[in-house]
C-alpha cells in the first residue's frame, strides 16, 4: 500500500470551503487522473472520475462519494482593519478565539491569502451580556496584522476565511488538522483507486469528490442524478470516542471504519459490507443512524428514481474544530474495504438485492 | 570596546523568532535560559544563574560616576502543566499564569522537553446542544490529546501553544511576545551597553506567577534604579457599540509604553519624566500606558532592599496570553532606541533631585 500521508497533508493545507472547492478539487484531480479513465466536473463543482470495469456493456456502476468541501467562515464587514465573520457550515464559536486562519482576500488584484487570527476582543469592548461566557461569533474579529488602510484595500465583504492549523502527526499513527472532515475520506477513496489498479472489477466505478456537503448536500444530489449509478456509497467521517464524547454516537479511534445502518442505508448493502469486512478481517463497528445520516447518502438515496446507498465512516475526534484527529490506519482500512467491495461486485449483483423480511 | 548603537535587523528578528518559538512556562524556563546564556556570555563581565534560575548578567562601564542600572525582562511565559493521565494519550492539564479558558480550545500545543505535539479539542458541534454552546467549556472538561500511541508525556510536563513566529506586513504574529520581546531587547542592550552605566541585566523567572524571579534578582544586584522591559496589552479594538474606545491601555504603532501606575507599582516620577524627555529629545514616538490594573516585575523590584526607584517600558501587543499575539516592528524598534538613548543619558544626578 502506498503511503497516503503526503497526499493527505497536501490536501489538509489546501482551502476548499463549500461552493469554493476549486483549490482542493485541482489537487484531487491531479491525483486521480492517472488512476481512472476519464474525469469531469459537475455543474455544481463536484469532481467525477470514471474507472471502467471489464464487464460487458451496458455495465452496472457504483458511485463512491467523498465530499471535498470544508467548513469555514466568511467576512461580513470590515471595521478599523478588523474583520467580522459569519460561518459556512457548522462552526462552534467557542473554538475560534486565538485560532489561526487564512483570509482569502480578493479586494485588489495584488491581493492574496493573508494569515490572520480570530481574536476575542477585550472584555470592555464586548457587550456586558457576554460576561464570562463564550463570545458569540458576531462579536469575534479577525486581525491580519496589517494597517486599517491596507486591510480596506485588500479584503472584501464575502471573502472566505479558512482554518490555518498545520497538519500535525501525533503518536499512535494519528494525524491532526482541520478539514480531515472530509479529506480523510478522500484519502481513503484514493487508496481504493490505487488498489483497483491491480484488481479486476466488472463494474464501472465513479469516484466522486462532492461539493457543498457541509451546507446543502448540493453536490451529492446533483452528481447522483447526473451519474445515475446502480449503487452509491458515501464515505464520510463519524465521531470518535474522546474527551467528552463517549456515548452511542461515538466509535473508537483507530479500531476500524464504521458501517452505517439506518433509513438512509440499504440493509442489503450493510449486510454485504459487514460480511466482506468480517471475511477480510478488517475491524469495523456498526454506526446506527436512526434518522438522517448527515452524509451524502441522504441526498443520493433519493436521486432520480432512488438508489440503494451505503455509508462507510472513519472515526474522527473534535469534528469541525481546527484540530480534528483521525487514525491513519482507519483511512487505510476504509480504502481497502471499498476496493474489495468494488472488486467483489458481480454482473448480476443488482438482481440479488433482497429485503430481509 | 567601541559603543555601537543597537538596531533591529535580520539577526535580531531571527533571535526573537527563536525565543518566541521556545517553550518556557513559569518554573521551567530552561529552553529560553540556554538561548540567553549563549547570546550574552561573549559580552558580559559576569554571568550567574541563581537559585531560582534567573540569568543575572553584569556588564561594567568604564567612566566615572557610573549609574548602576538594573534592566529586567522575564523569560517565562504562561502555559500549562500536565496533571493527570486519563490513558490512551489523553491528559488533564492546569493553566500556569493568567490564561482565559475561552482561548484554549481548538489549539495545537507542544508538551514536555521533547516538544511532543498534542491538541486541545472540543466535543463536536454536532454533539452539543444550543444551550451548552451558550456556556464556556470549563477547564476541567478540556484535555490535551497527544494521540493514542505511546508518546512520552508524563505528569508534570509543561505545555505551550505550538504557534510558530510569523512576520506579516508591519507586524509580528507569535506566542509569548510577552515577554520574549523584552528578552531580545535586553540581549541587544547587553551587547551594546554604553560606558556610563554598570548594566545589571536580569533575565528573570516566574513573572507570570507572582514576579518571583525579579524579587531576588533585585536583591542580588542592589541597583541605583531599575527598568522593567515587558510587553503590555494593546486593547485598541473597536467597541461593540461603535462608541469611542477610551480603555485601550496602549495602542499598536504608538511607540514604547511608559508606565505611570499599574496595580503593583507607582513608577518613580523622575524616571517617567526622564524617559519621556529622552524620547522627545530623540524624536522617538512613545505613549503612556493608561493607568490601571496589570503589572510588571517593577512591582517586586521597587520594594526590594531599602527601595529601588523603578519604572516599566513595554512593547504594546494585542491578545496577550493567547495562542497568537500581535506586535508592530516599529514599536519594538522604538522601544530599543528609547532604552538605549536613556541609558546613554543616565547620570547619578537624575536621582539626586526631588521626586516631584
Amino acid at each position: 500500500m502506498t503511503d497516503i500521508l503526503p497526499f493527505l497533508k497536501t490536501m489538509l493545507a489546501a482551502p476548499g470551503l463549500s461552493a469554493y472547492e476549486s483549490p482542493i478539487m485541482l489537487l484531487i484531480r491531479e491525483k486521480w487522473t492517472p488512476l481512472v479513465d476519464q474525469v469531469s466536473l459537475s455543474r455544481l463543482g463536484s469532481l467525477h472520475a470514471l474507472k471502467n470495469g471489464v464487464g460487458k456493456t451496458p455495465r452496472p456502476s457504483i458511485m463512491i462519494t467523498t465530499h471535498m468541501d470544508a467548513i469555514g467562515m466568511m467576512v461580513t464587514s470590515i471595521k478599523d482593519g478588523f474583520l467580522h465573520l459569519t460561518n459556512i457550515g457548522g462552526v462552534d464559536a467557542r473554538v475560534l478565539p486565538g485560532t489561526q486562519v487564512t483570509v482569502h482576500a480578493t479586494g485588489s488584484s495584488r491581493s492574496k491569502d493573508l494569515p490572520g487570527v480570530v481574536v476575542q476582543p477585550p472584555v470592555k469592548m464586548l457587550p456586558p451580556s457576554v460576561g464570562e461566557g463564550p463570545v458569540p461569533l458576531d462579536q469575534l474579529l479577525v486581525d491580519v496584522g496589517l494597517l486599517p488602510g491596507q486591510v480596506a484595500q485588500r479584503v472584501r465583504v464575502g471573502d472566505l476565511v479558512s482554518y490555518a492549523t498545520e497538519p500535525t502527526e501525533l503518536a499512535g499513527d494519528a494525524i491532526s488538522g482541520h478539514s480531515l472532515d472530509n479529506r480523510a475520506s478522500v484519502a481513503a477513496l484514493t487508496i481504493a483507486l490505487e488498489e483497483l489498479q491491480s484488481k479486476t472489477h466488472v463494474w464501472d466505478v465513479w469516484a466522486v469528490a462532492t461539493s457543498q456537503e457541509e451546507v446543502t448536500l448540493g453536490g451529492a444530489y446533483t452528481s447522483a442524478f447526473e451519474v445515475r449509478p446502480d449503487l452509491a456509497v458515501a464515505v464520510d467521517v463519524t465521531h470518535a470516542k474522546g474527551p467528552g464524547a463517549t456515548d452511542w454516537l461515538t466509535h473508537p479511534l483507530g479500531k476500524g471504519p464504521c458501517l452505517g445502518f439506518g433509513p438512509n442505508i440499504h440493509p442489503y448493502l450493510y449486510k454485504k459490507f459487514n460480511e466482506l469486512a468480517d471475511r477480510l478481517e478488517i475491524p469495523h463497528e456498526t454506526e446506527v443512524m436512526p434518522r438522517m445520516s448527515g452524509t451524502d447518502a441522504y441526498a443520493m438515496q433519493v436521486a432520480a428514481e432512488g438508489i440503494p446507498t451505503m455509508v462507510v465512516s472513519i472515526p474522527l475526534r473534535y469534528m469541525h474544530t481546527p484540530v480534528e484527529v483521525v487514525a491513519v490506519k482507519d483511512i487505510q482500512r476504509a480504502g481497502r474495504l471499498l476496493a474489495e467491495f468494488i472488486a467483489s461486485l458481480e454482473p448480476d449483483f443488482m438482481s440479488k438485492i433482497t429485503w430481509d423480511e | 570596546m567601541a559603543e555601537k548603537t543597537p538596531t533591529i535587523g535580520t539577526s535580531q528578528i531571527k533571535l526573537l523568532e527563536k525565543l518566541c518559538n521556545a517553550c518556557a512556562v513559569s518554573g521551567d524556563e530552561g529552553e529560553v535560559r540556554q538561548i540567553v546564556l549563549k547570546e550574552v556570555k561573549p559580552f558580559a563581565d559576569d554571568v550567574q544563574v541563581d537559585a531560582l534560575g534567573n540569568v543575572l548578567v553584569t556588564k561594567k562601564g568604564s567612566g566615572r560616576n557610573r549609574v548602576r542600572v538594573m534592566l529586567d525582562a522575564h523569560m517565562d511565559e504562561v502555559g500549562f502543566m500536565i496533571v493527570a493521565d486519563d490513558g490512551d494519550g489523553i491528559f488533564r492539564f492546569e493553566t500556569v499564569g493568567g490564561l482565559d479558558v475561552r482561548q484554549l480550545v481548538g489549539k495545537l500545543v507542544l508538551v514536555g522537553k521533547n516538544n511532543i505535539p498534542g491538541v486541545i479539542g472540543a466535543r463536536a458541534i454536532h454533539l452539543t446542544t444550543e444551550e451548552e454552546r451558550r456556556k464556556k467549556i470549563p477547564l476541567d472538561q478540556l484535555r490535551i490529546d497527544v494521540g493514542p500511541g505511546s508518546a512520552k508525556v508524563k505528569i508534570g510536563d509543561r505545555a505551550t501553544f505550538a504557534t510558530r513566529f510569523k512576520r506579516v506586513g508591519p507586524s509580528i504574529l507569535a506566542k509569548a511576545i510577552d515577554d520574549r520581546i523584552g528578552v531580545v531587547t535586553l540581549i541587544e542592550l547587553v551587547k551594546s551597553a554604553p560606558e556610563n552605566v554598570d548594566l545589571c541585566a536580569a533575565f528573570s523567572v516566574q513573572e507570570e506567577i507572582g514576579l518571583r524571579g525579579a524579587k531576588v534578582a533585585a536583591h542580588y544586584f542592589n541597583p541605583d534604579l531599575a527598568i522593567a522591559l515587558d510587553a503590555t496589552p494593546a486593547n485598541d479594538l473597536p467597541a461593540y457599540d461603535g462608541s469611542e474606545n477610551v480603555t485601550y491601555n496602549t495602542k499598536l504603532g504608538s511607540g514604547p509604553a511608559i508606565y505611570t501606575t499599574d496595580a503593583g507599582t507607582l513608577s518613580d516620577p523622575r524616571l517617567i519624566r526622564f524617559l519621556a524627555e529622552t524620547a522627545e529629545a530623540a524624536g522617538i514616538p512613545y505613549q503612556f500606558r493608561q493607568p490601571g490594573s496589570g503589572g510588571t516585575d517593577a512591582g517586586a523590584i521597587h520594594k526590594q532592599l531599602a527601595g529601588i526607584p523603578a519604572v516599566s517600558v513595554s512593547v504594546p501587543h494585542r491578545y496577550t496570553h493567547s495562542a497568537v499575539s500581535i506586535s508592530r516592528m516599529d514599536d519594538w524598534k522604538h522601544t530599543l532606541a528609547l532604552l538605549y538613548a536613556g541609558l546613554k543619558k543616565l547620570t547619578p544626578g537624575l536621582l539626586a533631585v526631588d521626586r516631584k
